[in-house]
């Protein structure tokens, strides 16, 4: 007998897997990674809890790379087409690395720990080719980037009962960190770094410790939080979650053929910048207008818009859907989609393209739901 | 082990089949809407219509996906299963009963007997296993 070939590689594991296969998840791929897309409460549960009381979201498959040295600044000045100049320490920031031609390498946050020392967290299936573009971009610069994906397992507590969960756990004052602020400290026990950041549109926190230490992190999170009412949660719900957010996804909304300002991120693209990768495209990007616009659309007639979908106005395509679901907090089926930028109007109705019938739509400002302060 | 109701025929596709009388009531398995998980939207054909053995007659959608649903037989559509319009959920909590997806006249009562019966379809869940 012949070996059989090997023709698909081994799914990566996070170090919470054999945790989340007792918690009754069903596993998916996901970017090369065997990852939880839902728990035995299913995805409308978990979506529930993160909106009302608090969720738990394994997201040890993202990249993690550290940025250090002198140059430090000046280099993820370069590489990003945000300013990470005037960020201080204890401070995230979103972004986007761009390709010179300006579609989009890949969307992430950038942390600000030391003075010359930076943490950028990516996308997973974008690790590899983020980490070689990086590298390819440090010549002339003294700086050192180090891959420590695979050194940091990461886990995002999100909902509205998040600080309430967290407070008894650390020592770090939670009052004094605003949105998109970052510290190291204990959690749990466990020597982390601490981010008051999310994909939900929830308040909540991203917490980053050891990879070995990750799952006795995860257990003590579960437990002080289980009172409250907090949940496991899976891809699925981060999915409606962050769509019903109107964040972007790798992917779906931003790719290399898409630039930030296409999708509406123009502030975090900062054109006075003296130089970076991208910005001549973008600036004239920005002086002529975008060739395709995104907008946000909510399902008038009965039907759920799913990626690649036509959108369709008099009869002629004016654009694809990116996105969509049935939103679960709205009741509503909505979708992200990019356009032609003539029709963008909010308001304006427009026919989503299902199985070959136009179903009626309405274009709606984004995002489709915003906490309640 | 999801329930398979002996009295009942299925395909591979996960649907089943039930006579009652001259009519045969179809819906899908409690495997296929635990694999399917939440389901939000369901699409199906007006009574009148015509459905073919083993095409496409309808979609169900979790939060995720859209899934084709495909007719164990072929014929008219009789009826159509308006509660799941505004609670498409039943398909989830009682795929057997009250989820109930299409009620069919069948051009040849006696395709059905080319279905997979209980057993058959048992063994076939426990080969995808």
């Amino acid at each position: 007998m012949a070996e059989t070939p090997v023709t698909t590689p081994a799914l990566k594991q996070t170090p919470l897997n054999n945790l989340h296969r007792q918690l009754g998840a069903r596993m998916v791929e996901f970017g090369g990674w065997d990852m939880p897309v839902q728990y035995s409460g299913g995805i409308l549960e978990e979506h529930r809890a993160v909106r009302e009381a608090a969720g738990l979201f394994d997201v040890s498959h993202m990249g993690e790379f550290e940025i250090r040295g002198p140059d430090a600044v000046a280099f993820l000045s370069h590489v990003i087409t945000n300013d990470p100049t005037p960020l201080q320490i204890g401070q995230a920031q979103y972004t986007v690395i761009c390709y010179p031609h300006g579609g989009a390498v890949d969307d992430l946050i950038i942390f600000k720990l030391g003075e010359d020392d930076f943490l950028a967290v990516v996308n997973a299936s974008n690790t590899e080719k983020d980490f070689e573009w990086m590298q390819g971009q440090t010549s002339g610069f003294n700086v050192s980037l180090t891959d420590r994906s695979l050194d940091y397992g990461l886990i995002a507590l999100q909902g509205p009962a998040a600080v309430e969960i967290l407070r008894p756990l650390t020592s770090l004052d939670l009052d004094a960190m605003p949105y998109y602020s970052v510290r190291r400290g204990p959690v749990t026990g466990v020597e982390a770094i601490l981010s008051r950041t999310g994909y939900t549109g929830e308040d909540g926190f991203e917490i980053m410790v050891a990879w070995d230490t990750t799952p006795q992190v995860w257990q003590a999170l579960l437990d002080a939080g289980a009172p409250h009412g907090l949940k496991p949660a899976g891809l699925g719900a981060r999915d409606t979650l962050r769509l019903e957010a109107a964040m972007p996804l790798y992917g779906h909304e931003l790719d290399a053929d898409t630039n930030p300002l296409e999708c509406g991120l123009n502030r975090f693209v900062v054109l006075d910048k003296p130089e970076f990768v991208g910005r001549d495209v973008l600036a004239a990007v920005k002086a002529n207008g975008p060739t395709k616009r995104l907008i946000g659309l909510e399902v008038v007639g009965r039907g759920i818009p799913r990626q690649g979908y036509a959108i369709m106005k008099d009869g002629q395509t004016i654009g694809t859907v990116t996105s969509g679901t049935q939103s679960p907090t709205l009741g509503k089926a909505i979708g992200l989609a990019y356009v032609q930028p003539d029709y963008t109007k909010v308001g304006a109705e427009v026919e989503v393209l299902i199985r070959g019938a136009g179903v009626l739509a309405r274009i709606v400002k984004r995002p489709f739901y915003k906490r309640p302060k | 082990m999801p329930n398979v109701p002996a009295e009942l025929k299925y395909t591979k596709e996960h649907e089943w089949a039930k006579v009652e009388g001259d009519l045969v009531r179809i819906g899908i398995t409690e495997y296929a809407q635990e694999q399917l998980g939440d389901v939000v939207f369901v699409e199906l054909p007006q009574p009148g219509s015509k459905v073919a053995y083993m095409k496409n007659f309808g979609v169900v959608e979790s939060v995720k996906a859209a899934s084709d649903l495909y007719s164990p037989v072929g014929g008219e559509v009789v009826e159509a299963n308006s509660d799941l319009e505004s609670q498409p959920e039943l398909v989830n909590k009682d795929p057997y009963g009250g989820g109930w997806l299409i009620l069919v006249r069948p051009d040849d009562p006696s395709a059905l007997n080319s279905l997979l019966d209980a057993d058959a379809y048992s063994a076939f869940l426990d080969s995808l296993a």
